[in-house]
C-alpha cells in the first residue's frame, strides 16, 4: 500500500469534553514532500501535531507511519522509528551549551544512557559531528554559549541543528518562523529547503509567504476539520480558504 | 584520551567539553580530602562524622533535586528506613558493620524502586505529595513494628569489628571509615552527574518534552536518579545509626525530609558542593544552638527565609557565579 505515502492519519479525533479540537481528519504524507499545515487560530493545527507525535492521545483514529501502526506508541518510541517534532517556542535546553545540545541528540546513537558509571569522556566521539551540524545552521562561533543565552532566531537554529542529528525520516516542525524577525525568517527557510532534499517535512506555519514559497502541499484546516487540500495556488483560490482564513481582504 | 589542558579564550569550557574533571573540582576534592583528614584532631569527631552523614545524604538528595529535577519531600524514608535496617543487621544479625550498612543500603534502594516507580508517574507538586505520602507511610510503619522498638528505637547497636579486623569502638578509627564512605559517595555523585547519564538528565530536567522528542524514554531516566538518590540517602543513614549506635523515629520523621531540602537550598541546589555547606551550617547549628531549645527551629526558619529572599542560588551557588565556574 506504499504510494509513496510515508505518514497517514486516518479519521483522526480529539475530544476535549464535548469539544472537538480535531474532527475526522485524514492526512495523507508523501515521501520527499515539503507538507504544511496551515489554518486561522484555533483551528487545530497544534493538536493535530500533538496527535501525529503522539504528545496527545487521540479519542478516535489510525496514525500509520511507514506502512506501521503506530497509535499506541509512546512519543519517545516514535522518535526513535525517525519521526521528529519540534515545538511552537523554542525547545533548546537552556543551560547546556550549544554544543552540548547537539550533543544530546547525537548521544542517541549509543542506545539508552543508563551508564552512570563511565566518564562522559565517551561523548567527546560525537563533538566533531557536532561541530559540523553547528556549522551547518550558521552557530559555530556560538558552541561554547549557553543555549538560554542565544538569540531567538539562533534557537530556532540549534533546534533544527538538535533535531537534524538524529537524522530524522521525517520532520514535524510547529510553526518554525514564529516570532522571527525577517532576516531570521529568510535563513530559517533556507535552511528548511536545504534539510528537505532528502526528508519528508510537515510543517505548522502561520507565515503565508514562507508557505507559498516552500510547500508541495498545503492542508488547510478549520474548526478541527479538514478544509481544503492542495498546492498553493489552487488553495489560495478556494473560496472557502478565501473565507475561512485568509479573509476578504486578499480577495 | 589524556587530561591535556588545552588553551583557549575560554579555557575551562574546552576542558570540560573533553570531559575530564576540571582542575577546580579536582583542588576542591583534595581540600576535602585533607580538611577531612585534619578535622577529628580539631573537632569533635563524633560531630564531624554527624556533618558528613548529613552532607552524603544532602548530596544524595541534590541528585535527585538539583540534576533530576525532582523535588522529593519524603527522602526521610530512605535515609531512616536504611537505619533501621542498618541497626537491626548489625544489633539482632550480629552482622559486621559493612554488612549492616550494605543491608540498609540495598533496603533503600529497594524502597526506592518501589517508590519511585509509581512517584514518577506525576509532575511537579503532585510528585513531592506521592513521595511524601509513601514517606508517612514508613513513618507509621516504623511506629508500629515490633523490631523497630516503637518511640525507643533501636537503641546500643553495636559498631562492630570492619571486615572482622578493625575494631570501630574507637571514634577516631570509626571516623576514617566514615570519612572513607563520605568521599566514595560523593565521587559517585560527581561521576553520575558527569556522565551520559549525567547529560541526558541534565536535559531531561532543562526540558522533558524535547527529551522525550528526541527519543529518550525519560520516566526510565527519572526513576533511575531515583533510585541513586535513594540508595546513596540510605547509605547515608545506614552510617549515621552505626556512628550514633542509634536507629529513631526522628530519621524517618517528616521534618527529616523537611531539613534535607533545606540543607541543600542554603548550600545551593545543582551544585556539586554546595549542599556540603548547607549540611554543615545546618547541623553546626543544630549542635551549639541546642541549648536555645526551639528556637533553633525559628533560626532555621530565619535563615531559610534569609537564604530565599537575598541568595536564591545558595551559599556554593553564590560563590559560583562570583567565580563564573560551576562548582
Amino acid at each position: 500500500m506504499d504510494d509513496g505515502v510515508i505518514l497517514a492519519a486516518d479519521d483522526l479525533t480529539k475530544e476535549f469534553k464535548g469539544f472537538f479540537a480535531v474532527e475526522g481528519v485524514s492526512l495523507k504524507i508523501k515521501r520527499g514532500q515539503i507538507h504544511a499545515l496551515i489554518g486561522p487560530n484555533g483551528a487545530g493545527k497544534t493538536t493535530c501535531f500533538n496527535l501525529l507525535t503522539k504528545f496527545l492521545p487521540p479519542t478516535r483514529g489510525r496514525i500509520i507511519y511507514k506502512g506501521q501502526d503506530i497509535t499506541a506508541m509512546s512519543p519517545a518510541d516514535i522518535a526513535r522509528l525517525g519521526l521528529v517534532r519540534s515545538f511552537q517556542i523554542s525547545a533548546v535546553f537552556p543551560h547546556l551549551t550549544a554544543l552540548e545540545n547537539v550533543r544530546i541528540a547525537l548521544q542517541r546513537q549509543r542506545g539508552d544512557s543508563f551508564d552512570f558509571w563511565r566518564s562522559q569522556k565517551v561523548l567527546l566521539q560525537f563533538d566533531e559531528r557536532a561541530r559540523a551540524l553547528l556549522a551547518e545552521v550558521g552557530l559555530s562561533e556560538f558552541e561554547q554559549t549557553e543555549a538560554g543565552d542565544l538569540p531567538y532566531g539562533r534557537k530556532r537554529a540549534l533546534e533544527i541543528a538538535t533535531t537534524l542529528a538524529l537524522d530524522p525520516e521525517m520532520l514535524l516542525l510547529d510553526e518554525p518562523m514564529a516570532g522571527m524577525g525577517h532576516e531570521d525568517v529568510d535563513r530559517i527557510a533556507a535552511l528548511i529547503r536545504r534539510i528537505s532534499a532528502d526528508r519528508t517535512i510537515l510543517m505548522v506555519e502561520h507565515n503565508l509567504s514562507v508557505v507559498a514559497s516552500l510547500s508541495d502541499t498545503i492542508t488547510v484546516l478549520a474548526r478541527g476539520k479538514v478544509l481544503a487540500e492542495g498546492d498553493y495556488a489552487s488553495v489560495s483560490k478556494d473560496p472557502r480558504v478565501i473565507e475561512a482564513y485568509i479573509g476578504a481582504g486578499h480577495g | 584520551m589524556s587530561a591535556a589542558v588545552e588553551t583557549d579564550n575560554s579555557g575551562i569550557s574546552v576542558q570540560q567539553a573533553r570531559g575530564g574533571m576540571p582542575a577546580h573540582h579536582a583542588a576542591i576534592f583534595i581540600a576535602l580530602l585533607a580538611a577531612g583528614l585534619v578535622a577529628p584532631f580539631l573537632l569533635y569527631p563524633v560531630f564531624v562524622m554527624k556533618v558528613l552523614c548529613f552532607a552524603l545524604f544532602a548530596c544524595a538528595f541534590n541528585l535527585l533535586l538539583g540534576y533530576g529535577g525532582l523535588l522529593s519531600f519524603g527522602h526521610a524514608a530512605y535515609f531512616g528506613g536504611a537505619a533501621y535496617i542498618s541497626a537491626h543487621a548489625a544489633k539482632v544479625w550480629g552482622f559486621p558493620p559493612e554488612l549492616a550498612i550494605l543491608s540498609g543500603t540495598l533496603a533503600a534502594a529497594i524502597l526506592g524502586t518501589a517508590i519511585g516507580a509509581l512517584a514518577i508517574r506525576r509532575q511537579g507538586i503532585y510528585f513531592a505529595m506521592v513521595t511524601l505520602a509513601f514517606a508517612q507511610m514508613v513513618f507509621f510503619f516504623s511506629l508500629q513494628a515490633p523490631f523497630t522498638g516503637g518511640e525507643d528505637g533501636i537503641q546500643a547497636v553495636p559498631r562492630g569489628m570492619l571486615f572482622g579486623l578493625i575494631n570501630l569502638r574507637s571514634d577516631i578509627t570509626l571516623y576514617f571509615v566514615v570519612l572513607a564512605i563520605f568521599l566514595g559517595g560523593l565521587l559517585m555523585i560527581y561521576r553520575i552527574i558527569h556522565s551520559p547519564f549525567g547529560q541526558v538528565l541534565k536535559a531531561i530536567r532543562e526540558n522533558e518534552p524535547r527529551a522525550i522528542s528526541l527519543g529518550y524514554r525519560t520516566n526510565r531516566y527519572k526513576l533511575a536518579v531515583f533510585v541513586l538518590s535513594a540508595t546513596l540517602a540510605g547509605l547515608a543513614g545506614s552510617t549515621k545509626a552505626i556512628v550514633f549506635q542509634l536507629a529513631s523515629l526522628t530519621d524517618v520523621h517528616w521534618s527529616m525530609s523537611g531539613e534535607v531540602v533545606l540543607m541543600t537550598l542554603i548550600g545551593g541546589m545543582g551544585t556539586v558542593f554546595g549542599p556540603i555547606v548547607g549540611a554543615a551550617v545546618i547541623v553546626t547549628m543544630q549542635n551549639y544552638l541546642a541549648t536555645m531549645g526551639a528556637w533553633v527551629t525559628v533560626i532555621q526558619g530565619c535563615i531559610f527565609v534569609i537564604c530565599v529572599l537575598l541568595f536564591r542560588e545558595g551559599v556554593v551557588g553564590v560563590i559560583a557565579r562570583w567565580v563564573k565556574r560551576p562548582l
